[in-house]
């Protein structure tokens, strides 16, 4: 009797399990399917089918000739790498102080910068765009200020320099007092000795960060103007304009642009789900 | 405690992470203020200070007041999917089950995947001789015009938001029931619980500040949705899927009207103020103590 109740408890949660995972991945792999769908199949076909007649790789061929995918993906890495490395620098920096030291003013600065916590981005994106248009740190200027338009406002949040906070908070103060007698000053301090025990919560901190960086749509397709400096997102979307009814090929852009980010998360998949990243939820 | 740095040394470490809050977040917070006292409709280049005029005109405009229905349409639908749907899910994968890894993976996908590209995905879905109008079909229901039907266009991007979400909060979920103490599940197979009760009367009073937590960081969200519509919808048909920061993308950035986007940005501010305060008055109290 037990034995057949913890069978079907198994079966059940399986089951359900199976079918959750099957809906999450299920609009992917559909646009797979129509992106090796050929020309002679028909992919409005009742009743459609999943398994393509004739596979073919002739649509990815197709879409990567005419749209620059190398360009937006470099777009993409110098993007979210700039910002992670600002982020990881500016937060720990930051960091330190707070918890560490004494000094006037600590109050204010702790809590005018948990303030911008509640501030959306995008209830204060217009202001922030007249600001960069102001210091000329757009894409008409040239790139490299269209990319410091699109890295800066993005370089540093508050999330980050709690979360670094609290890894800062967990060291024994012991360790840099011995530091201090050894002959280090305070900048080495940080450098030699905080930010190697930190090291798993910047590790964090990169990998939420770049998720965070490489998805963003809202404020590339405000800023840029050329396609030069185009990120994925908006190149991806950009499909939708230049192929209007060619679904094999938006198909095929689409599963193209997203490898880059599967291979990431694959091989940092145990930061994604081991679910010890309490400290890395964003709102 | 023994102090090893001179007076300056902790605004230098300050300093850099200071300039960019303050340029990107302090001043852009009080110029949306600002600008939302102003009129640069008649002349961009030459507002004039009109006081309260730009929220009057909102609150007197039917679209905007369709706006503001949509997006708390938005929020009551989606959030209590996105905190039950992943709670259930959490609680399934806590089990001692094989496959877990894999599951978690899969179910986590959509988080990972650009929201655009995951819009795309159920733009094809949504196509009128599309897949789900198949399925539709096999249930003898009549196609459905999911992103072209003023009555469902809202309600099928809604759903994009809530698939894209479910595995980051199972996420959530997961890691506070690696909280729960086992022992308390031991006694309640010893006293013979079914799995229904010893979740209802151990796992749910064990998870309230965590379920608290899941429901207001997914109302921000939800009050800041721009993507999905963007590709998706553009807002329409006929603003039926519109919500307040497409509202003020449009307004801003397509129409130039400053002063009437500023407005409504205040008040998106005002919206997600409240939200966030309670977030951290009852939810994240611990991690922003001084």
């Amino acid at each position: 009797m037990r034995n057949f109740k913890s069978i079907s408890k198994g079966f059940f949660i399986h089951s359900t399990l199976i079918v959750v995972s099957l809906l999450s991945i299920f609009p992917f792999l559909w646009l797979l399917s129509t992106a090796m769908k050929g020309n002679t199949e028909n992919i409005f076909q009742y009743p459609p089918v999943f398994f393509p007649e004739a596979p073919t790789l002739e649509n990815f061929k197709g879409v990567w000739n005419q749209i620059p995918f190398m360009l937006y993906f470099f777009n993409s890495m110098v993007v979210a790498g700039f910002t992670v490395l600002l982020n990881l620098i500016l937060s720990a920096l930051a960091a330190y102080p707070l918890a560490r030291m004494e000094f006037k003013g600590k109050k204010t600065v702790f809590y005018a910068t948990l303030a911008t916590i509640m501030i959306p981005f995008q209830a204060i994106m217009l202001p922030v765009y007249l600001i960069v248009l102001k210091l000329n740190m757009v894409d008409s200027v040239n790139s490299v200020m269209g990319y410091l338009g699109l890295i800066l406002p993005f370089a540093v949040n508050a999330f980050g320099i709690f979360l670094m906070r609290q890894a800062f908070l967990a060291i024994p103060k012991e360790m840099e007092e011995a530091a201090f007698v050894d002959g280090c000053n305070v900048f080495q301090i940080w450098w030699k000795v905080l930010l190697p025990m930190v090291k798993p919560t910047l590790a964090v901190l990169a990998i939420f960060t770049f998720i965070g960086s490489w998805g963003e749509f809202l404020w590339p397709s405000i800023v840029l103007t050329k396609k030069a400096l185009y990120t994925l997102p908006v190149g991806v979307n950009d499909l939708q304009g230049m192929f209007s009814a060619n679904w094999r090929f938006i198909a095929a852009g689409s599963i193209i642009s997203t490898i880059p980010i599967l291979v990431f998360f694959i091989a940092m998949q145990r930061y994604f789900i081991s679910g010890e990243n309490d400290g890395a939820v964003k709102g | 405690m023994y102090k090893y740095y001179k007076k300056y040394v902790p605004y230098l470490f300050l300093l850099p992470a200071g300039v960019i809050l303050v340029l990107f977040f302090f001043i852009p917070f009080f110029e949306t203020i600002i600008l939302s006292f102003f009129d640069y409709n008649s002349n961009i280049y030459n507002p004039m200070f009109v006081s309260l005029d730009n929220y009057l005109l909102l609150i007197k405009s039917p679209v905007f007041y369709k706006v503001l229905l949509n997006t708390f349409i938005y929020l009551f639908v989606a959030v209590p999917f996105l905190v039950i749907f992943p709670l259930i899910i959490a609680i399934l994968i806590n089990q001692k089950i094989k496959g877990i890894t894999l599951y978690k993976i899969l179910i986590y996908l959509p988080v990972i995947v650009s929201i655009v590209v995951a819009a795309i995905a159920f733009k094809w879905l949504y196509a009128q001789q599309g897949i789900l109008n198949y399925v539709m079909a096999l249930f003898h229901i009549p196609a459905v015009g999911w992103l072209t039907d003023p009555n469902v266009a809202l309600y099928s991007v809604i759903i994009v938001t809530i698939w894209k979400g479910i595995g980051y909060y199972m996420m959530i979920y997961l890691s506070a029931l690696m909280g729960v103490p086992k022992d308390l599940y031991e006694a309640c197979d010893v006293d013979g619980a079914d799995p229904v009760t010893k979740h209802l009367t151990v796992t749910l009073p064990h998870l309230m500040p965590t379920i608290g937590l899941v429901s207001t960081i997914s109302s921000i969200s939800a009050m800041k949705v721009f993507a999905e519509i963007y590709v998706m919808t553009k807002g329409g048909p006929l603003d039926s899927s519109k919500t307040i920061v497409y509202y003020i993308y449009e307004r801003a950035f397509e129409n130039l009207d400053l002063g009437v986007a500023s407005a409504a940005s205040v008040l998106l501010l005002v919206i997600v103020l409240v939200l966030s305060i309670i977030n951290f008055v009852f939810f994240e109290n611990k991690q922003y103590q001084l």
